[in-house]
Order: C-alpha cells, then sequence, then structure tokens
C-alpha cells in the first residue's frame, strides 16, 4: 500500500467514525435539541407543572379570546391542543392558524402560561394575489407540519 | 484521478488558468448583483404574509447557502490536502476561510434582523441557528490555527484536520430544521417536493445566488493568487538568507 493510499484510507475511516459518534450524540441528546415541544408530546410525555418549557404548535382556528392585554388561545398540533394564556404584546404574524412558539409552564390547572411568544412562520413565500387566488380555489393548504 | 489532479495543483497552471477566469468573475458578479438587487428589491412581489420584510431573504438565504457550500469546499480541498499533498489544495481552503467566515457573519446578522420583525426575537438557541453559530467558530478556529504555527507545512496539516472534523456540521445545519423542532422554518428551495417558493420570489433569490457565487470565484482567485506569491516570496527570502 502507497503513502498515499494509506492516507486516504485513514481520512476516509476517520471520517466514517466521526459521522458514527456525531450521529450517536445527537440522536442521545435529542431531547435537548429540540426548541419545542408539540401538544401531542405532551400528552406522551406529561410536564408537571411549574417545570418551565416551550410549547409550540398552529393557534387553532376560533381559539383566540382577548381581554384587555391578556390572550386567551389553544395550541394545537391537529391532534392534541393545549390551552393558553398571555399577558402582554404579541408578534405581528400572530393570528389563527399561524405557527406559534410559547415559552412558560402550566399551572395546576392545566393551563399553560406563557410568558413569551414567537410567530413562526411557514416555508411557503408567495405573493398576496396568488395566496387569495387560491384561498378562493380552495387549494389553501393551512400549515401541514409544525 | 490522482494525475489529473496534479495537472491542476501545480501552481504556475493554476495561475494560467484562473487568470484567465478572472474577468469573467468580475463582470459575472457585477451584472449579477447588480440585476439581483433590481430583481429583490423593486420587481419582486412582498409577501402575502410577511409583506416586504421577505426582502431581507434575498440577501439572508444566498449568504447561508454560501457559507455552506465554501464549508464543503474547504473541508474536500483539505482531504486533497492531507492525502495527496498538493499544496494549491491547501492555500484553497486557506484563501476560502475568511470569505466563508464573511457569508455566515452575514447570515447571522440578517437572519437576525429578519427574526426581530418576523419572529419577535433577534436571536434563540434552536438546532438552526446554534449549529449556524458554530459553524461561525469553526471558520475562526480554522484561521485561527493557520496562524498559529510558524511552519507553513504542519498548520496546513492541522487545520485540514480541523476543517475534516468540523465539516460533519454541514449536513447537521442543513438537516437541522427537519431533524428537530426548530423556530427556523424548513427548507424553502431544496426540498423533496420541488421549491415552496413561487416563482416571482424565487427567481431573485436564485440570481442572488448565482451572483453571490460569482463574487465567491472572483474574491478567491484573488485571495488564492496572493497565498501563491506569498509562498514564493518565502521561499526566495529562505534561499537568500541560506546564500549569505
Amino acid at each position: 500500500m502507497t503513502r498515499k493510499k494509506r492516507r486516504l484510507y485513514f481520512v476516509l475511516s476517520g471520517m466514517c467514525v466521526l459521522a458514527i459518534a456525531a450521529a450517536l450524540v445527537l440522536t442521545s441528546f435529542e431531547d435537548s435539541l429540540v426548541f419545542f415541544r408539540s401538544p401531542s408530546d405532551l400528552v406522551e410525555k406529561p410536564m408537571p407543572a411549574g417545570r418551565n418549557f416551550r410549547l409550540g404548535g398552529l393557534v387553532e382556528e376560533g381559539s383566540v379570546e382577548k381581554d384587555g392585554v391578556v390572550t386567551r388561545f389553544r395550541v394545537t398540533d391537529l391532534n392534541e391542543s393545549v390551552p393558553v394564556t398571555f399577558e402582554g404584546l404579541l408578534p405581528d404574524l400572530f393570528r389563527e392558524g399561524q405557527g406559534v412558539v410559547t415559552e412558560g409552564a402550566f399551572t395546576d390547572d392545566g393551563v399553560f402560561v406563557a410568558s413569551n411568544v414567537l410567530a413562526k412562520h411557514d416555508e411557503n413565500y408567495m405573493p398576496p394575489e396568488v395566496a387569495e387566488a387560491l384561498k378562493k380555489s380552495g387549494q389553501w393548504k393551512p400549515e401541514a407540519k409544525n | 484521478m490522482a494525475i489529473d489532479l496534479h495537472k491542476y495543483a501545480n501552481p504556475k497552471r493554476f495561475l494560467a488558468i484562473t487568470a484567465a477566469i478572472y474577468p469573467w468573475s468580475v463582470w459575472l458578479t457585477v451584472l449579477l448583483l447588480v440585476s439581483g438587487l433590481y430583481l429583490s428589491l423593486f420587481v419582486a412581489p412582498p409577501d402575502y404574509q410577511q409583506g416586504d420584510t421577505v426582502r431581507i431573504m434575498f440577501v439572508h438565504v444566498p449568504a447561508a447557502w454560501m457559507a455552506l457550500m465554501i464549508y464543503t469546499m474547504m473541508a474536500v480541498s483539505s482531504a486533497v490536502g492531507l492525502i495527496w499533498k498538493h499544496p494549491v489544495a491547501d492555500l484553497t481552503a486557506k484563501a476560502a476561510a475568511p470569505i466563508g467566515a464573511c457569508f455566515t457573519f452575514l447570515a447571522l446578522v440578517t437572519g437576525s434582523l429578519w427574526g426581530q420583525p418576523m419572529w419577535g426575537t433577534f436571536w434563540v438557541w434552536d438546532a438552526r441557528l446554534t449549529s449556524m453559530l458554530i459553524l461561525f467558530f469553526l471558520y475562526l478556529g480554522y484561521m485561527a490555527v493557520w496562524e498559529s504555527f510558524d511552519d507553513p507545512a504542519k498548520a496546513a496539516k492541522a487545520a485540514a484536520i480541523l476543517a475534516l472534523v468540523g465539516v460533519v456540521n454541514v449536513p447537521i445545519i442543513r438537516f437541522s430544521v427537519d431533524w428537530w423542532n426548530t423556530l427556523h422554518q424548513p427548507a424553502s428551495v431544496a426540498t423533496m417536493s420541488g421549491p415552496k417558493i413561487h416563482s416571482s420570489i424565487l427567481i431573485p433569490l436564485l440570481v442572488m445566488g448565482l451572483a453571490y457565487t460569482a463574487f465567491f470565484v472572483m474574491v478567491l482567485i484573488i485571495r488564492v493568487k496572493a497565498e501563491i506569491l506569498q509562498r514564493r516570496l518565502r521561499v526566495l527570502q529562505v534561499s537568500e538568507l541560506r546564500e549569505r
């Protein structure tokens, strides 16, 4: 085996080992790498009241109630949903059907009290006329995945 | 393949070929950047939900593409330099690093400026943003390794190893939005089901991507040439010292 070949195999095997190591680390830290939990995740792994975490999903259609500076709405992933209250200014993109990530904790009665609300937009970009036309022709699909 | 690579690894031939490409890269950069900016700022329509803020995308997304592409290119040249000991490969990786670092910085800053009005925050520690910040530190680390050795051969080897180790971060950045929940939205252009961007917004974006690429080629040629000349100068200085 020439030295060049030896170096080639050395680099290749090094890269393989590195890739396997990275994959193992990333899968074992999966829980801390996710930025938010969805309502379905909470059914699988419930969070105790008072523990801070991020809850993400879509703002359920027809669920937003404003009471002065307090906003009540439900965060859904189209399977499960969680009631949320938030006191403060909402981001401009916040509306029903929009993706959101809220930061806060559950109270004892199962309501998620958010201290912070971030808007999440999807990967679709189009001019307003196209969005209108899609809505009219019934081809509009709300965010399928979040 | 090794023989073919050697042909291009000859610094003299490399300089001759790149000297022929260079003027083209300058004209392409000017042409594409002017038309790309005109299309992005004046022709492209506002987005249905983000309005005019979406125009930040035309600066942000191609910068992020370049950051990943340049790092991948740097890792490949580093591997070629490490395995086949091609002098130009190491110098190309070295010359590309600061350009890649600038594109990464641009992507981070414009992303932050875009995040504030749209998401409601300048920064969050989600997987996409964090892995992109790590990429920026990898570039800086790579540049620092080159500076910390007196012997260029040793520096090239250490820097190449760092570049290769860091390349695991590239797929992590690319797929972070698919593997984990992130605040950053998933990929819009390179998806299995085709681009999720309307053509009136997609075309200016692609023109900007080409403009950035042409700019990269132009600056890279200048920088590699400077590295080759610097190395020649060093050889001359060393031989002069020996003659004394």
